[in-house]
């Protein structure tokens, strides 16, 4: 009896330790960041231009870039990704084609970025000739992120009860009155709270960009959606593996930098998400 | 007339909406073709049985496009991440599953959320910094960026998808199970290791699948952190290339249009049909928990 006991008891000391391991990577990732990059931190280094073969001065044309590139992602992912899922849960019902929408928008989700990257340059930058620019990567981007838009604006039109549907119809709207004017409004949060997402991630890929946008370096700032620009995670790369011994701070800082967007977009995400559940749990 | 008016404008509407719900179909399909189309202009300047069992991958050199070491290197990262990352993963997903109290829970689930948003590149940086200097001195080589650099940072990326899909199996488990179990006089983890995991095993095995499917297409990482060298070793201590590396850092330096370039596509086709079987895999252990 007393030996099971032990057993259980090395048994859940060893679960806690696998648990800590965990914690203690992400913690350490973090702390190492924050305490490393804030040296780095100043004025001059987020407004300021890389200097030096980018040994010196700042980083604000990849920030530019990278917002530039959230920008446009979210331009183009948006509206197809809600309206995607408009026919998914509004439309489609339960037939056929909804259920190899549906594993393609797994398998979507699946493709590894680089074959993103891969297929942003043949089409977008080469057969579209839209070059190595802003609106190519951020075509790119977008389709990288649709499955995240499409995934949670229909969960966010599942939640909107169907009494709400009903009661517009029977007061004579058409189906396409009722999902603009009724669904839509409803299921608002949960759209922005996968936008939010998407954008975060978007943000912070590398592969999807190096071929399609992503500039070494650059004169100046873009000046239209044609032109290549700059992005924090490719700066990041460049600093890191490209540049001769680049200084500790302009590395620590970069990354932190990057790190600070893309998890202030997650946060924003997820405070959005609880509020909205505790606001249903009231309801209910 | 008003109401033709709005039924043409309903008839528009519902075709747009269509068009739009297909653009996940759409826009498979286009890669797919795209990949198939560059790989087979590959293939009619490369025999595909030469490329298929080279043991080379020199394309400026010697123009030599042999596929063994770059699935070499891809394997080799994998299997060590999944080693690392397994047994982390599903200790995590029972230890926050089954034992931790809800506030610990609460608390435990957005730190491994955080670690899923951190960038890839920001991890590979963390490798550089911090891990590879550490592998280099803890086993004495000339170099730190090898396979086991890549396995490691790979296993803790694919760690969050393993946890929180495990985590999730482990909660469907109907409460009645455990309490038969322990009315029948198993301890604890007795309950916990011959009936609640076993029951859990598909999400389990789903979650492992998904986490693998993350780890073979990961790319900045491995290109930062693995030392980049087409060989075909068997030992983690030594540098790799993977094939998402491969063509992160040979697209830049290629002729367009050339066979060099297209051998990109060909590799790319290869990992994108390894990706889709893995996920395809997965999906099916999925569906198995929803019938639970």
């Amino acid at each position: 009896m007393k030996k099971r006991y032990l057993q259980q008891k090395i048994f859940y000391g060893l679960l806690l330790f696998c648990t800590l391991v965990v914690v203690a990577f992400v913690l350490g990732i973090i702390i190492f960041l924050i305490v490393k990059g804030v040296r780095a931190i100043n004025l001059n280094f987020i407004l300021g231009f890389p200097e030096n073969g980018m040994r010196e001065g700042g980083i604000f044309p990849a920030i530019l870039g990278t917002l530039y590139l959230m920008i446009g992602t979210i331009i183009f992912a948006l509206p197809i990704g809600i309206f995607a899922a408009i026919y998914i849960n509004e439309y489609a019902g339960k037939s056929k084609i909804t259920r190899i929408i549906r594993l393609s928008i797994i398998n979507m989700s699946g493709v590894p970025s680089v074959v993103f990257g891969l297929f942003g340059l043949g089409f977008f930058v080469l057969f579209l000739r839209f070059g190595k620019s802003i609106l190519a990567g951020s075509l790119t981007l977008a389709l990288m992120i649709l499955p995240v838009i499409i995934t949670s604006t229909e969960e966010a039109l599942k939640s909107v009860s169907d009494t709400y549907r009903q009661a517009s119809l029977a007061l004579g709207a058409t189906k396409w009155q009722t999902i603009y004017k009724v669904v839509l409004p409803q299921a608002l949060p949960g759209i922005i709270t996968g936008s939010v997402i998407g954008i975060g991630r978007a943000a912070g890929e590398t592969a999807p960009i190096i071929f399609t946008v992503a500039a070494f370096s650059q004169p100046g700032l873009p000046k239209s959606i044609l032109d290549q620009a700059m992005a924090l995670p490719y700066h990041l790369y460049v600093l890191a593996t490209q540049v001769t011994n680049p200084p500790e701070d302009m590395l620590w800082g970069t990354a932190l930098v990057l790190l600070f967007l893309v998890l202030f977009f997650s946060v924003i995400g997820s405070i959005i998400r609880v509020r909205q559940r505790l606001k249903k749990r009231e309801l209910s | 007339m008003k109401s033709k008016l709005n039924n043409f404008k309903n008839f528009l509407i519902t075709r747009f909406i269509f068009l739009n719900g297909i653009i996940s179909i759409v826009v498979l399909t286009v890669i797919l073709i795209f990949l198939v189309y560059n790989s087979i202009k590959f293939f009619s300047g490369y025999p595909i049985f030469d490329f298929l069992t080279g043991t080379r991958w020199s394309p400026t050199s010697t123009e030599k496009f042999g596929l063994l070491p770059l699935l070499a290197g891809s394997t080799l990262i994998t299997v060590g991440a999944i080693i690392i990352a397994l047994p982390l993963g599903v200790g995590a997903a029972i230890y926050i599953g089954e034992l931790a109290p809800r506030a610990v829970r609460e608390t435990l689930k957005p730190v491994i959320e955080i670690l899923a948003t951190i960038p890839s590149v920001v991890i590979g940086f963390i490798g550089i910094q911090l891990i590879v200097p550490l592998i280099k001195r803890a086993f004495g080589l000339p170099i730190g960026l090898t396979a086991l650099a890549g396995s490691i940072m790979l296993a803790f990326m694919s760690l969050p998808t393993i946890i929180s899909i495990s985590e999730d199996a482990i909660n469907a488990v109907p409460i009645k199970y455990r309490h038969a179990s322990l009315a029948l006089g198993a301890t604890k983890w007795e309950t916990t290791y011959k009936v609640v995991v076993p029951a859990a095993k598909s999400g389990i095995v789903a979650s492992i699948m998904l986490g693998l499917g993350r780890i073979v297409g990961e790319t900045m990482t491995v290109l930062m952190v693995t030392g980049n060298s087409p060989r075909i070793v068997f030992s983690w201590l030594q540098p790799v290339r993977t094939i998402t590396a491969t063509i992160a850092a040979e697209m830049g330096e290629t002729v367009r249009g050339g066979l060099h370039f297209s051998s990109l596509f060909a590799i790319g086709l290869v990992l994108f049909i390894i990706t889709f079987l893995i996920n395809f895999i997965a999906d099916r252990f999925i569906g198995r928990i929803r019938k639970m």
